[in-house]
């Protein structure tokens, strides 16, 4: 019996994230779900949301975009159009984007462009939470 | 016989034109890279989707999506990729000549970049529509292409749908090559050839079973238009990655022929001048002869 699953998730700028670990949470669009290994071969779609990953008793935490999940027993595939971990997430540059895209709205787009600005709205709202959530949840532990 | 200031002028005139080829060869190679870069990034991302459209297809139990629908070709639409610039050796006139094999009254023109266009509109061929893409493609023009695609074969005005494209295979080459777009029933055959090593995997894996969430028709649904715009947008990538490489080495041979050509009337001018100066010597002793 396999005690890891291989997280591997891709975006279509480099592969992000590709390990072995115990255990993995993320938010599908029924719902979030926790995936252990020799789960269940199931395919479904992926929410922009937050992906933990625990490897080694560590949590490793990734902020995604839409995407889909493909997973097999051993194996947890994610496409996504965005990922990035957690520590790496740069406040300032995600709030300043956020907002770039906020007014870009307020503007008249064509059904393209907006779609675009909608997709980038989406990424930085996503990177914020992940950020402010770990920000609070650290802060919590130390006290 | 031409004198030595017209040589001169001569030597000057190609000596600016080398200037200018070797300045785009330069521009072209720093783009080249980048554009390089761009269309191998993307391969980890294409195969993985390859390999979980060729698990859900296989899992499929009698259910088929519209896009997958094999319908007899009556009429088909090819979407032409070409370069918006010329000044890149033989790229876009190799791609045409694929072009020009097609039966004309039986396919429209989808084109992008304006070279395809502007052929399209020279031969009198049916023309649908026409887009345009930058020299870093964005996912968002991929997706217009593709979405019009989709809308044609849905609406019934093409039952298949083809891509013509310079695909990149390196530096030096390019090849012009059709690949089938819609429907999406092919796509196990097209990507058989990136995928390969991957086959016996998705082989093995066939046998079991997937559960989709909420189910196959919603996954299906979003995963089959996400894969063919990603799959446009992998197109136009390699696309420019040719155009950048094909334009590198067209100006390089564009300068090397200069160098040559200057080299060579340096060598006349020089032989000229020479001819000049001994003519004017020998007047000279001829005169002076004469008087003493």
């Amino acid at each position: 019996m396999a005690v890891t699953l291989k997280l591997e998730i891709i975006t279509p700028a480099a592969k992000v994230f590709s390990d072995d670990v115990e255990m993995v949470t993320l938010t599908g669009i029924d719902g979030e779900m926790g995936i252990y290994p020799t789960h269940m071969p199931l395919m479904t779609q992926l929410v922009a949301g937050e992906i933990t990953a625990r490897k080694d008793g560590q949590n490793i935490f990734l902020a995604v975009g839409d995407g889909f999940v493909q997973v097999t027993g051993e194996r947890v595939a994610i496409l996504t159009d965005m990922a990035v971990r957690a520590e790496n997430i740069d406040e300032a540059k995600a709030e300043e984007a956020r907002q770039h895209a906020v007014a870009r709205l307020a503007e008249k787009l064509s059904e393209e462009e907006s779609a675009t600005v909608q997709a980038s709205l989406a990424h930085a709202t996503v990177q914020l939470k992940v950020k402010r959530l770990r920000q609070k949840q650290d802060s919590l532990v130390k006290m | 016989m031409p004198s030595t200031r017209d040589i001169r002028r001569r030597i000057k005139s190609v000596k600016s034109t080398s200037q200018i080829t070797k300045a785009m060869q330069m521009v072209a190679s720093a783009k080249m890279r980048r554009a390089q870069q761009a269309a191998l990034v993307g391969r980890p991302y294409s195969q993985l989707l390859n390999e979980i459209m060729a698990e859900a297809a296989a899992n499929m139990s009698g259910f088929s999506h519209p896009l997958m629908e094999a319908r007899p070709v009556a009429k088909r639409a090819v979407i032409l990729v070409s370069t918006d610039r010329g000044l890149c050796g033989g790229l876009n006139s190799n791609l045409f000549r694929e072009a020009v094999k097609l039966d004309k009254d039986t396919t429209v023109f989808v084109t992008a970049g304006r070279k395809a266009s502007q052929f399209i509109a020279r031969t009198r061929r049916n023309l649908s529509a026409e887009f345009s893409f930058k020299d870093t493609p964005l996912f968002s023009e991929a997706r217009a292409i593709s979405k019009f695609a989709q809308e044609l074969f849905l609406t019934g005005e093409a039952d298949a749908v083809d891509v013509l494209y310079s695909r990149f295979i390196n530096t030096l080459t390019q090849q012009p090559q059709m690949v089938p777009f819609l429907p999406i029933g092919k796509l196990t055959a097209t990507t058989a050839g990136i995928n390969a090593p991957k086959e016996e995997l998705t082989g093995g894996n066939a046998s079991e079973v997937f559960e989709f969430e909420p189910d196959e028709e919603t996954v299906l649904g979003e995963l089959l238009p996400h894969s063919l715009n990603f799959q446009m947008h992998q197109i136009l990538l390699e696309t420019k990655a040719s155009e950048q490489s094909a334009r590198m080495v067209a100006m390089k041979n564009a300068t090397d022929n200069a160098m040559q050509i200057i080299k060579d009337l340096t060598l006349e001018y020089n032989k000229l001048r020479q001819a000049n100066i001994t003519k004017e010597l020998l007047e000279i002793t001829t005169a002076q002869m004469a008087v003493g």
